[in-house]
């Protein structure tokens, strides 16, 4: 009786002691993981009015120099009316516009990359926009159903030092990955887009075409590939939290704001600093272009500390 | 010797007669009262100076009484987004209606309908000269679908003596001989005006002889010889616009006039060109286009961006490319 006892409470010792072991390896396998992701920032803002004003005179007219943005739009000729309206609209506040089709178009000129699958797609534009560069640092990536505020954007990363890693949007999450969404435009720096370029070669962990039954879109993929070389989405937003990258159009995002608050309609709905809308008309997206760059009241001045000149050959702005 | 003569004569008559026709036309473009005049009538606007200030200084010195037509079933669905908009950057801001309510909606002596709008016009601007006549400079109506731009309005204005018998908007050509402005795109009487316009209905001068407001407005300021000013800015573009931004925004290829720009007093330019920067009104906003035109309009913003249109520093209109 004796021995089949203590058999049985040896066993259960030593089931318990492998079972605190096994625990005890876990927590320590799940602490180095948070670690990692736990990264400085997730929320990206603007520098404040006071730091701006603490600049001196020579960085004040160095910074718009400094900051220039080369836009990669793809383009499809399915989307051939909007990829006329974002050519004849918001992609020539851009310091380098380059539309990126899967095939050419007669109607406008384009880089052809000759490719139907998206995700390879956006890969080929993204070495070419990189290897095109020129003294160009940042990287805003679209479809030409977006519309983008390129001097909102500058005025986001201007003191952010483009040869560190940077990937900004409107970050989402789909399980334990952060990525940033398509539809509202995707900024990278100089460096993130080395890095992701130098994570193309592994066809393990961002392959060109994926194995899987199901297909995952480029954005996730995009995300993927990132993280792997240590490049983490992080939301735009303004020094009130609103976010900056809208996949919605404004009519859509004041429809909503009219449920919402009905009492502030416009103060709650959407950030004067707004960078991207998406899902609009190609003529809504004239009169967003005209709203932006024209339309103003009297005698209102905003007291920016920077000026960004309008581009040459435009009669829209 | 004769025929020499002759030939002297011919060709000092053809030199004489354009330069006379030349003169005529320089004294008929200075007479029209135009927002494009750079002299300013009340010099509140000073050179290369743009803030705030600016717009504060325009609004005690050219006061604006904004009336707008809409009706009981309208308050919910339409006016009080201009009431939550727009409305609140007028000097005075009265809502006209068949009834008086809390809103706060004034009650005209007048019923709903389509065939009644002329009588609230009337009835209304005697309201105004009644009890307003010395609250204001001018005097705006709109409708309950309009979008208005005060701050651009009362710049227009600026330059304009309210005791002249003036009336600003969009301009059309047909029904009245001089033309008349069109009611749906808002317009301004002076003080003048509206006196005129109250006179000729209590002495017989005028009365109502249409339904539709603006024609009759319009013949009534003929019958009373009140100006029709220019309201287009110094580039020449529309600031009173009867329909919304994409009617005149989008690009169109060159065309026979559509439908909506047939009544045009001045040619119509179809794209960019259509509107000016400092427009001052569009209509058939709905109350989601209202708040969308207050958000381009005084909020959202593009971060040091230099703007083309300066009206102020008059060099930049020759550079503008």
């Amino acid at each position: 009786m004796m021995s089949e006892g203590s058999s049985f409470m040896k066993g259960m010792v030593l089931g318990g002691i492998f079972c605190l072991v096994m625990s005890f390896f876990e927590n320590f396998n799940s602490g180095t993981h948070s670690e990692v992701h736990e990264h400085l920032h997730h929320h990206l803002k603007p520098l404040s009015k006071d730091e701006l004003e603490k600049l001196s005179e020579s960085q004040m007219s160095d910074l718009p120099l400094q900051v220039r943005v080369y836009c990669l739009i793809m383009v499809t000729p399915k989307l051939l009316v909007h990829w006329a309206t974002a050519n004849d609209t918001w992609s020539k506040h851009c310091d380098k516009s380059v539309f990126y089709t899967s095939e050419s178009s007669k109607a406008l000129e384009a880089v052809d990359l000759q490719e139907q699958d998206e995700w390879a797609r956006l890969r080929k534009a993204i070495k070419h926009a990189y290897e095109n560069a020129g003294d160009l640092r940042w990287f805003f990536v679209a479809r030409p159903t977006t519309f983008a505020i390129i001097e909102n954007l500058k005025y986001l990363v201007l003191d952010k030092d483009p040869s560190q890693p940077f990937y900004i949007g409107h970050t989402e999450k789909s399980g334990e990955l952060d990525y940033v969404e398509y539809d509202s435009g995707i900024v990278l720096s100089y460096e993130a887009m080395r890095r992701l370029i130098e994570m193309f070669k592994d066809e393990d962990r961002c392959p060109e075409r994926g194995h899987a039954l199901w297909k995952t879109s480029e954005e996730k993929q995009l995300a993927t590939c990132l993280k792997y070389s240590g490049v983490f989405a992080e939301n735009g937003e303004d020094a009130q939290g609103k976010g900056l990258f809208n996949k919605k159009s404004v009519s859509s995002l004041i429809s909503d704001s009219m449920g919402q608050n009905p009492a502030d309609v416009v103060e709650a709905c959407c950030s004067d600093m707004a960078i991207t809308f998406a899902g609009m008309s190609p003529s809504q997206m004239q009169v967003l272009m005209y709203g932006v760059y024209r339309l103003r009241p009297y005698g209102h001045d905003f007291h920016d500390s920077l000026t960004f000149l309008p581009p040459k050959d435009s009669d829209n702005d | 010797m004769r025929s020499f003569k002759r030939h002297i004569l011919f060709l000092s008559g053809i030199v004489v007669s354009v330069l006379l026709s030349k003169t005529c036309l320089l004294v008929l473009r200075t007479l029209t009262p135009s927002f494009a005049m750079t002299d300013s009538y009340t010099s509140t606007v000073r050179h290369g100076v743009k803030n705030r200030t600016a717009a504060l200084d325009l609004s005690q010195k050219v006061r604006v009484l904004c009336w707008v037509m809409t009706q009981p079933q309208h308050l919910k669905s339409r006016t009080q987004h201009i009431r939550a908009t727009w409305g609140r950057r007028c000097n005075i801001v009265l809502y006209m209606s068949s009834e008086a309510s809390d809103f706060p909606t004034v009650g005209l002596n007048v019923s709903e309908g389509r065939n009644q709008l002329y009588w609230k016009t009337i009835r209304a601007f005697q309201h105004i000269h009644m009890h307003h006549l010395d609250d204001a400079d001018w005097f705006l109506k709109a409708d309950d679908d309009t979008f208005v731009v005060l701050e651009n309005l009362r710049y227009g204005l600026s330059k304009h003596n309210t005791e002249e018998p003036l009336y600003f908007g969009r301009r059309f050509k047909p029904f009245v001989a001089q033309g008349y402005m069109s009611g749906g795109a808002g317009y301004v009487l002076s003080k003048e005006a509206l006196r005129r316009f109250v006179k000729g209905f209590a002495d017989g001068l005028c009365s109502h002889d249409t339904n539709i407001e603006d024609i009759g407005l319009g013949k009534c300021m003929e019958t009373m010889k009140v100006q029709l000013g220019d309201s287009r800015d110094v580039l020449g573009r529309q600031t009173f616009h009867p329909y919304p931004p994409h009617y005149y925004l989008t690009r169109q290829l060159p065309r026979p006039r559509p439908w909506y720009l047939l009544y045009e007093h001045y040619h119509p330019v179809e794209g960019p060109g259509c509107c000016s920067d400092l427009a001052i009104s569009f209509h058939y906003i709905d109350a989601v286009q209202m708040h969308t035109l207050e958000y381009y309009t005084y909020h959202l913003h593009p971060y040091g961006y230099k703007y083309r249109f300066n009206p102020d520093e008059r060099s930049d209109n020759r550079n503008n490319n």
